[in-house]
């Protein structure tokens, strides 16, 4: 038998059905491969041990009733922004170390009715706010693939973590690529949902209107069993849309013949890397020999999706964030004089500094007299930028272009450049704009770092875009590759 | 679109943030940074465009005015820095 970390979630899931192994052997095998690699990688905050064994059993004893789902003693890693009910939910910040969670997240609360085991929390950047994990309070977390250089973020710790194959699969948020960009420079699977697929109830929040969790794993295979935990209606998030959950793992392996892909020209302009390039077009390749067709589209106000994301994002920030006040949870200074040295003081010591850019550009944009000049501006833009979409999806079935301009970049390469590190998520952003699904699936390697193919598609068409993703991984096997050191 | 020490002072008391004045020096020239970057905003005309704050274009869910929730005060209140009586504590407000 492969050992069971080379194994994909999917295959772990018929492994247990089978009876090959227990979920508690499971379990072990994967809180010993943490315990042995992950003082170097530094992807988990909290490793929850004896609750994952104690899950483990529960799962075994589950299964032995003969009521088993496809993720029953499937042991997974929650990014660190998802409330876990009597566990630590830092958010990647010192705001957060003592905040022990007092409820589970929506995305918790469907992982464990279908049976799955936490292993612990993961790192990342605080608040979700970086593209690299080097702003996390815990520290950086290093890419599997070569440790002098980023996983990737914010989901950082969860693309790693899966990447050395410490978990079999994790959850991820993204607000402008946070998951799809470390799931490529990390060579792993990463889906974002449609905006209102996936509840964000008990999900930290960031920026409201862009914020969408979804699944990062091995294979397409293994997040639309996880996406299947995770999506469906749920009103305590008013944005959450009521809207049946189809079954995303049917639908795999059916035909591409004829499916139309668009290829944005601004997505293969200056500043792509020629190797990446390289990459992406081979796997275009490999789907026209499938029978796809490739089609030329344009979408003309790409350039303006960063710097619309660089208002909204911030500025939904500044306003999620003004709840840390240091009076009913998280952390509060030491003596304070009065309540606003109370206020300014916890925050002050609260918040790393990238969080506390991003809210002073949030407070400004929405400050007297610059609404109209910034947030309304950016929304208006939103608008263009989603109506590009509408227009290219008259044409094509789905998009295709990179996931990132360059493969994983050295650590502090970019820790004191905020523009060029908001660069590296140039293609993914646009699509939380829109609130789009998007993917980013393996295609290949640049010297020896993983390039992500980034898989667009319109809304509410996630079982599509996992079968176009499921397609590729049957004809090639970037997927299963495996850092030497963790092989 | 270039800010100064004095404005990013009055920007963070906004926020109630407290920054170190000797940190105030980056943080103006990173802001102004930002801010000229997403300029590029305006050189689009996007008069008569409608703001979009939700991708569907749906209208904001409402729910009936019924209690949903339980009492939970005790288990919310563990977390928290300090409390007495069921209560919250911060530093006096009024003398």
């Amino acid at each position: 038998m492969t050992a069971l970390h080379r194994m994909t979630l999917a295959e772990l899931s018929r492994g247990l059905a089978a009876g090959d192994f227990s979920s508690v052997e499971l379990t072990r095998h994967f809180l010993d491969r943490i315990a042995a690699h992950d003082g170097l990688l530094n992807s988990f905050i909290t490793v929850t041990d004896e609750a994952a064994l104690a899950a483990a059993a529960a799962a075994d004893r589950r299964r032995a009733a003969g009521e088993a789902g496809p993720l029953t003693g499937i042991p997974l890693a929650q990014k660190d922004i998802f409330n876990t009910d009597g566990v630590r939910t830092s958010c990647g910040s010192r705001m957060l170390d003592n905040y022990i969670a007092p409820f589970d997240a929506r995305v918790v609360e469907g992982f464990n009715a279908a049976g799955a085991v936490m292993l612990g929390k993961t790192n990342m950047d605080e608040f979700a706010m970086g593209s690299s994990n080097e702003t996390s309070y815990y520290g950086p977390v290093k890419n599997p693939w070569d440790t002098e250089r980023v996983p990737g973020g914010s989901s950082g710790g969860s693309a790693a973590a899966v990447a050395a194959r410490l978990a079999p699969a994790a959850t991820g948020t993204d607000t402008g690529g946070s998951i799809r960009q470390p799931a490529a420079l990390c060579g792993i699977t990463g889906l974002k949902p449609t905006y209102g697929r996936v509840s964000r109830w008990g999900m930290i929040a960031f920026a409201s209107s862009l914020d969408q969790a979804g699944p990062m794993a091995p294979s397409a295979e293994d997040c639309a069993l996880l996406l299947q935990a995770m999506a469906g209606f749920d009103e305590r998030d008013s944005t959450c849309m009521e809207r049946p959950v189809e079954d995303y793992a049917a639908g795999l392996g059916e035909g591409i013949e004829g499916l139309k892909i668009g290829l944005p020209k601004e997505y293969f302009a200056a500043g792509l890397d020629a190797e990446v390039e390289a990459r992406v077009r081979e796997a275009l390749a490999v789907y026209e020999s499938l029978g796809a067709e490739l089609v030329d589209i344009t979408l003309p106000n790409s350039h303006l999706s960063a710097p619309a994301y660089y208002v909204v994002a911030p500025a939904e920030c500044s306003s999620n964030l003004s709840r840390f006040d240091g009076v009913r949870f998280g952390h509060r200074c030491d003596d304070p004089k009065d309540l606003e040295d109370m206020y300014c003081r916890s925050r002050g010591e609260g918040f790393g500094d990238e969080v506390k850019r991003r809210i002073l550009v949030g407070t400004y944009a929405l400050s007297a007299g610059y609404y109209d000049a910034y947030y309304l501006k950016a929304q208006q833009i939103r608008r263009l930028i989603r109506d590009d979409f509408r227009r290219a999806f008259e044409q094509v079935d789905v998009i295709m272009g990179p996931t990132t301009p360059t493969p994983a970049f050295r650590l502090g390469e970019k820790a004191d450049d905020p523009i060029s590190m908001y660069l590296s998520d140039i293609y993914t952003i646009a699509v939380n704009l829109a609130g789009l699904p998007g993917m980013s699936v393996p295609a290949g390697l640049v010297n020896g770092l993983p390039v992500g193919l980034h898989i667009v598609g319109d809304y509410w068409s996630e079982a599509r875009l996992l079968n176009v993703a499921h397609r590729l991984q049957l004809e090639t096997d970037w997927h299963k590759r495996i850092p030497e050191a963790y092989a | 679109m270039s800010l100064d020490a004095e404005q990013v002072a009055k920007i963070a008391y906004l926020a109630r943030l407290q920054i170190d004045d000797a940190a105030i020096p980056d943080y103006a020239r990173n802001l102004s940074a930002i801010l000229d970057f997403v300029e590029q905003m305006n050189a689009v005309d996007t008069s008569g465009i409608e703001p979009m704050a939700h991708p569907q274009d749906v209208p904001q869910r409402l729910r009936d005015d019924v209690v949903t929730e339980h009492d939970q005060r005790e288990k919310f209140q563990r977390i928290a820095p300090a409390t007495e009586n069921g209560l919250y504590l911060v530093p006096k407000v009024i003398e």
